[in-house]
């Protein structure tokens, strides 16, 4: 499989929930407009306006800290974000990403080294990242929630099933 | 083996012995979901997972105090549509006004030592006050919450946190809170449930301020041992006590002697300093409020500074209560007359300008002093505003002089 050609949009430490989406911005606040046009609209209005669907998040430790809000990873979702890669997540960022089928990877080689703006192939299927000078491997998650993420998230999982993955 | 009392509490819930590290599905005793989620967690619950009721309305428990009472046309058809879920699905509902979600479910003896508590908010660790294993979710691990009465989790490691002395005048919980956080970092308890030990003498209130914070440095739950203080009001159930021979991945060790006033900086919770560092700089919004500081107590300690002084003509200062009742406390004793003949402006109790959504949005340029819990960038309204964060007395003696005080100034 020819993997997705990807562009970096690299972040920090610590990128709490209120810059990848405001709570002024959230869907119970603006109903009838979509959420992923707001994703990081004030803290990074560059990647509101520009990303594309395919592109990845690479960030610093502690990525999506703050609030339970599952509009903010619903927000990249929609942009069609294809991974996001961090030496760490917040927990409650982690379970709604995971929950909604957003593929995670906790790397830190990856997240020192990749360049913002840079284009890498991104292969999922084999769980690999190719960037102009070496190859990444994409570190899976336990079973559990490869399996949910395999499903396309955990609704589609527990409807396909009827109960949750076993550990 | 000895257990945390994550440990404990997940062991009892999941019927057999569980370790930290481990992926359980358990059944919560309680599940909260507030306004501001319950939307999209019914539409998940009914439009995608296909389930139209609700599996056990008796352990749901709905709160409108995000945006309470509505502001818009949009959100009070939204409000109407969870009211009508609530009253078609037989689950308990407390409508706009009654008061902040944690706080209402604490007061009304909903959160239960030993229980497992899942709420659609990150600040349901504040169940830790009560023993409770309290932790924040998202919509659709609600919505799931809801229509099956279960929950995946993975058993935490915990952080046993010593806390030794007493506090100095002048200095409180929230202090403790904030000191916290500049010792562990915004992400130093990720994944892990924080104890706190050696507080046996601290009252409720100050335990959910410290509770309530936990999140801010990634906690999963922030548990307290239950204590006589929490004994009069709660049953503790007889399995649940201080295991000596419990694990620990970290411990930490704070002296409250040696505790000044901490104040957060702008943008982060854990950026952390004594009060003399910041002391002066200019404020125009001093906020009492919060989950965190909302309740009798904290206006009590507002009040008691602020008596016989005016805020200062530079200054707003608002006053949210955490809930119906804590503000009708306030009411008795002429508290909440201290503070409106100071010029404080009284909110409708519930979250107020916390989320930046309502009472009070920050404008640009907007200095503000919170007694919540977060500081983000953006949190209260402008990207261009700043917040800092500390205790109702930094608060109320801030307000007089419209720069940032210690209460001992005044
Ligand atoms: S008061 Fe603020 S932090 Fe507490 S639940 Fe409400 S919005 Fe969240």
């Amino acid at each position: 499989m020819t993997p997705l050609i990807s562009r970096v949009w690299k972040f920090g430490s610590d990128v709490d929930t209120d810059q990848i989406v405001p709570g002024r911005y959230a869907p119970y606040m603006r109903p009838d407009e979509d959420v992923g046009q707001f994703a990081f609209i004030e803290a990074r209005p560059e990647f509101a306006k520009n990303a594309r669907p395919g592109d990845i998040i690479v960030a610093g430790e502690n990525f999506g800290c703050g609030s339970s809000r599952e509009y903010a990873p619903e927000a990249l979702k929609r942009r069609q974000i294809a991974a996001i890669i961090a030496p760490s997540f917040a927990r409650i960022f982690f379970r709604n990403s995971i929950n909604l089928g957003i593929p995670l990877f906790i790397s830190s080689e990856i997240a020192t080294s990749i360049r913002d703006g840079e284009y890498v192939g991104l292969d999922l299927v084999n769980n690999l990242l190719l960037s102009e000078s070496r190859q990444y491997i994409l570190p899976p998650l336990p079973f559990f929630m490869t399996e949910i993420l395999k499903a396309g998230g955990v609704v589609k999982y527990i409807r396909q099933y009827g109960r949750f993955p076993t550990a | 083996m000895g257990q945390t009392f994550a440990e404990q509490i997940l062991s009892h819930s999941a019927g057999y012995n569980v370790k930290a590290g481990e992926l359980i599905v358990v059944e919560p005793d309680l599940i909260m979901a507030h306004d501001s989620l319950t939307p999209s967690i019914i539409r998940i619950m009914r439009e995608e997972l296909g389930i139209e009721h609700v599996h056990n309305p008796e352990r749901a428990v709905i709160v409108i105090d995000h945006v309470a009472p509505a502001s818009t046309l949009s959100i009070a058809n939204s409000q109407n549509l969870i009211r009508q879920f609530a009253s078609e699905e037989g689950i308990r509902l407390f409508d706009a006004g009654r008061g902040i979600c944690h706080q209402v479910l604490i007061e009304e003896r909903l959160a239960q030592p030993g229980y497992v508590i899942i709420g659609s908010d990150s600040h349901s660790t504040s169940y830790g006050a009560v023993a409770a294993f309290g932790t924040g979710m998202g919509s659709t691990d609600v919505a799931l919450c809801l229509a099956t009465g279960r929950i995946w989790l993975r058993v935490p490691e915990s952080i046993k946190i010593n806390v030794i002395g007493r506090f100095q005048p002048g200095v409180t919980a929230k202090d403790l809170a904030l000191k916290i956080g500049r010792e562990l970092t915004i992400s130093g308890a990720n994944y892990c449930s924080v104890e706190y030990h050696g507080l046996q003498w601290l009252d409720l209130p100050s335990r959910q301020t410290i509770s309530s914070m936990a999140v801010e440095i990634g906690a999963k739950a922030g548990i307290f041992p239950p204590s006589p203080t929490i004994k009069e009001f709660f049953h503790i159930p007889d399995w649940l006590k201080n295991d000596p021979e419990a694990e620990f991945v970290r411990e930490l060790t704070i002296d409250l002697n040696a505790l000044s006033p901490q104040i957060a900086l702008p943008h982060a919770v854990d950026k952390v300093v004594d009060i003399d560092k910041v002391a002066g700089t200019k404020v125009d919004v001093v906020f009492l409020g919060t989950c965190t500081n909302g309740r009798y107590e904290d206006m009590k300690a507002a009040a008691n500074i602020l008596k016989g002084y005016r805020i200062s003509s530079t200054v707003r200062m608002l006053l949210t209560p955490a809930s119906s009742r804590e503000l009708q406390k306030a009411s008795l004793d002429g508290t909440l007359s201290t503070l409106i003949d100071a010029g404080v402006t009284l909110i409708t109790p519930g979250c107020g300008p916390c989320m930046g959504r309502h009472n009070g949005t920050l404008a640009d340029g907007d200095v503000c002093l919170s007694t919540g819990n977060r500081n983000f960038r953006g949190r209260m309204g402008s990207p261009n505003s700043s917040i800092y964060l500390a205790s109702p007395e930094v608060a109320a003696a801030s307000a007089i002089t419209g720069v940032i005080t210690a209460p001992k100034e005044i």
